[in-house]
């Protein structure tokens, strides 16, 4: 049997140097934590390579092309030759792929993160809805109000606290 | 080729493209800063989607084009967007009720779409769906502030919807690509997501005091077969200048 030399690279080690890569315009959450890396698969051949399964957060979002740029320069940092990097669309990235982790770091660097639940896209009359409870990221608070649905980013709404009066930034649902 | 095919992507992906080309013209011009932003990012969740739909067409053509080449390399007449998006934004009751018949629209068409025999269609109508709850919720909440505001904003939207409804008829229109598209259970007909339309539309005017123009009202057409009002031009002059002048130009 001809034995190929292995290149010893395992999908574990991959995930960590991933959990290493940050959001460009949030750069306190990992790419990891913020659930757009779907699958890392490794190939067993003498040359280090993996394929990154990524999915996009909002469809026009700008910092797709940069976090594919900075998962292959970082992965090569750690000595993997070849990178492939695959879009899927389908599922939908939600903010429940959003880690434990990441939730905590958001709320820790002034942005609230978002409440447990994915949009509801079953109906779009205006009584129905109610907006989920946000609580401020300096205060704690949850008395605060909604500014504007659109926020910095395509993925924040802007809100305001009343009762500290500071205006923050909310991750919100998706 | 599946011509259906193609030109119904193309109709999708022309009408994000071209209503994003609008909107990017007021960043940094918004008549509020919160505005200005929502503007801008709505504008950025069309143009992604703009690219998913002809990414798809291209592919579905086959003839060697890319999402570039179909937004920068076509003439109007091979543009099939709604006349509605191509109109001007004129004052900021224009911009909006534009947004919000177009949004309410949408909605409905992705809503049916999720559930597509075609996988990739069905998988980009899920993505977009999400981006588009946060339109509507949008311009739904203004169309009620505005009508239901003061005396001049309220004139304002009232005109702005009586303007622009005679370009809304055409987005129900079942024409050949509908029909072939519907019979091979790729989508539903436009003329069904006519009355769930009509329903939103009228129960939002009625929270903001508006009258419904009427329904039996004369309706333009043409942009489903390339006639177009004399807007898209200019539109397409601004959006193709640079990929045309310099035609290997990269990023």
């Amino acid at each position: 049997m001809d034995m190929q030399e292995q290149s010893g690279l395992k999908p574990e080690q991959v995930w960590g140097w991933l959990a290493e890569v940050s959001d460009p315009e949030i750069p306190v959450i990992s790419v990891v934590d913020l659930g757009i890396v779907r699958n890392v698969t490794v190939s067993p051949s003498a040359q280090a390579s993996c394929v990154i399964t990524i999915t996009p957060t909002y469809s026009g979002c700008p910092a797709m092309e940069v976090i594919a740029q900075e998962i292959e320069s970082a992965l090569k940092r750690h000595g993997v030759e070849q990178v492939t990097i695959e879009t899927r669309l389908s599922p939908a990235w939600t903010t429940d792929w959003m880690s434990a982790a990441g939730r905590q770091n958001l709320k820790g660097y002034g942005i609230a993160p978002p409440a447990q639940h994915v949009i509801d896209i079953s109906g779009i009359s205006r009584g129905r809805r109610a907006e989920p409870a946000v609580a401020c990221p300096q205060c704690g608070s949850s008395h605060t109000r909604l500014i504007s649905q659109f926020g910095s980013t395509a993925c924040k709404a802007l809100y305001r606290c009343d009762d500290c009066l500071e205006p923050f930034d909310y991750f919100k649902c998706h | 080729m599946n011509e259906q095919k193609y030109a119904f992507l193309t109709r999708m992906g022309d009408n994000v493209l071209i209503l994003s080309q609008q909107l990017s013209k007021l960043c940094g011009k918004g008549p509020a800063l919160e505005e200005d932003m929502a503007l801008a990012n709505v504008a950025l969740d069309l143009i992604g989607q703009a690219r998913l739909w002809l990414d798809y067409a291209a592919e579905v053509e086959g003839a060697g084009r890319d999402e570039d080449k179909l937004a920068f390399l076509r003439d109007a007449h091979e543009f099939h967007n709604f006349l509605l998006v191509e109109q001007p934004n004129g004052n900021y009751a224009d911009t909006l009720m534009r947004q919000f018949f177009f949004d309410t629209w949408h909605y409905f068409r992705l809503q049916s779409l999720s559930g597509s025999t075609d996988a990739r269609i069905a998988e980009i109508a899920q993505k977009s769906i999400k981006e588009v709850m946060y339109h509507i919720r949008r311009t739904g909440d203004l169309i009620v502030r505005l009508g239901d505001g003061t005396e001049e904003s309220h004139r304002k939207v009232q005109d702005a919807a009586d303007d622009l409804w005679m370009y809304t008829g055409e987005m129900f229109d079942d024409d050949q690509v509908e029909q072939a598209l519907a019979s091979e259970g790729v989508i539903l007909p436009a003329s069904s997501l006519r009355a769930p339309w009509l329903d939103h539309v009228s129960r939002i005017f009625a929270e903001a005091t508006l009258t419904m123009p009427p329904l039996d009202a004369w309706m333009q057409q043409g942009a489903l077969h390339g006639r177009h009002t004399e807007q898209l031009g200019y539109i397409l002059a601004e959006m193709q200048y640079l990929p045309r002048a310099y035609p290997a130009a990269q990023w």
